[in-house]
């Protein structure tokens, strides 16, 4: 029985792979595929669906920042999306760079934006076609964004600094990265790192992947309340801010946040760890308490 | 990048033999840097594929302690490695096996394999740190990803430092 998206605040947000499978070829649909593994795509994907690299397509190649809205422009463009398109991503990992890819493009006002439910895993287990050809878009004319609108969805280091005791943070890097054990993610020892280990005052501790189940898809409303709203008592703010070491974690958080759950002014802090826990003078917080916003 | 290191040591470890001149044994190595260099970018990613599927099968001894592999956590790539140490000619063979679902990461376990499996130590522990630059891959892959392959030779240095020490 497929699940019932309706429960979440914003059902448009998802598609099953139901859904995928009888609508990929539709002349609006384009179908995005989004890895941490740069050769997987290649290795297989669903038929029709376009690579998106969120290293060398999405990432300005010289500042720490996203693509300007001509870039996008001519990104979207080439690939034969217009600004009516519905846009599905999907990826490895539970989705995780789908998330950081959908947020990105949400940046640029892209209105029909969608996850595949448990993305590309769900899609290989359950036996659905794959193929190695790569399709040919017809390049479209996708108008140059007004502007990348940071301010909603984004939140700076300076935003995260002012709303310390204001408005709830969400931690969802691993417990140890939280507590300050260890200053970068298991496994990434070498790399990505921080100088300082440790979250910032008053985050709560939410690991990304609390967020889905086994096969990837995301968890009910139900379950998602219990853990953001309660557990982490996000409650029923205004706004939240998601966090976890460069953004691609908190990318698949902030989709929850945003349009699962539906809060009004969800962010992503992209900085995140590697710009807090290198950054001087900011305050941290070692250990499994939360802390206290510092005396200003 | 996590793996298993297995240190399975064949042979008699008397009489050590002189090693081996290392710029002969790097060779293979050698010559898979050049081949990458010499193609653009994006086949510099078809080449990575070809190498991903030509990791070779773990030998049968091994493919017990294959399940024991290391769980996905976080952003973890499960990695098996085994080594066997041959002292008496000084070279070190090494298994890899990593699931399918990280080609990436078999791609260069398979040229870390046909780079420096059987060679000697010397000409291991030789070896340029920075694989990935050396194989012209800066800018066709996220230079923190990159050096999960740094990651995954220095693991296979420092068995072969680990056990000559």
């Amino acid at each position: 029985m497929s699940k019932d998206f309706s429960q979440y605040s914003n059902p448009e947000a998802l598609v099953s792979t139901e859904w995928v499978a009888e609508h990929k070829d539709d002349e609006n649909v384009v179908l995005l595929e989004s890895n941490e593994d740069v050769l997987l795509y290649e290795t297989g994907h669903i038929p029709g669906a376009h690579k998106i690299d969120w290293h060398t397509d999405l990432n300005d190649p010289v500042t720490r920042d996203f693509i300007d809205p001509e870039q996008f422009a001519a990104f979207a463009s080439k690939l034969g999306i217009t600004p009516e398109s519905t846009v599905i991503f999907y990826g490895d990992k539970s989705n995780w760079w789908a998330a950081y890819a959908l947020w990105v493009f949400t940046l640029f006002g892209h209105k029909d934006l969608r996850l595949i439910d448990g993305g590309r895993q769900k899609w290989t287990d359950e036996g659905r076609e794959l193929t190695t050809d790569v399709p040919t878009p017809t390049p479209s004319t996708y108008p140059v964004p007004a502007t990348r609108n940071d301010a909603e969805f984004r939140a700076y280091r300076e935003d995260v600094l002012g709303s310390i005791g204001k408005a709830p943070l969400v931690d969802v890097r691993s417990p140890a990265e939280y507590t300050g054990e260890v200053t970068s993610a298991p496994g990434f020892e070498d790399k990505e790192g921080a100088l300082r280990g440790g979250h910032i005052p008053t985050a709560a501790s939410v690991p990304w992947a609390r967020a889905a189940n086994e096969d990837g898809t995301f968890k009910s409303r139900e379950e998602l309340e219990a853990i953001y709203q309660e557990e982490a008592g996000v409650g029923k703010a205004d706004e939240v801010i998601a966090y976890c070491r460069i953004g691609e974690r908190s990318s698949h958080t902030w989709f929850v946040l945003q349009h699962l759950l539906g809060y009004d002014k969800a962010r992503n802090y992209d900085g995140s760890w590697t710009e807090w826990g290198n950054a001087v003078r900011l305050p941290i917080v070692v250990g499994e308490e939360r802390g206290e916003a510092p005396a200003r | 990048m996590t793996s298993q290191s297995t240190a399975a040591q064949t042979g008699g470890a008397a009489g050590a033999s002189a090693a081996q001149p290392s710029a002969a044994a790097a060779a293979p190595l050698a010559e898979i840097f050049e081949e990458f260099r010499a193609v653009p970018d994006q086949q510099r990613l078809k080449l990575l594929l070809d190498y991903a599927n030509r990791l070779p099968e773990l030998p049968e001894a091994y493919r017990e302690n294959f399940h024991q592999m290391d769980e996905v956590l976080e952003c973890q790539t499960p990695l098996f490695l085994a080594t066997e140490f041959r002292d008496e000619d000084r070279t070190a063979e090494f298994f890899f096996a990593a699931p399918e679902e990280v080609p990436t990461t078999r791609g260069f376990a398979s040229i870390i394999q046909h780079g420096l499996s059987g060679q000697s130590y010397d000409a291991i522990l030789g070896a340029p740190m920075d694989i990935g630059e050396q194989l012209g891959m800066g800018r066709v892959i996220a230079p923190l990803r990159l050096r999960a392959v740094s990651a995954m030779f220095g693991r296979v240095r420092r068995s072969v430092e680990g056990h000559i020490s």
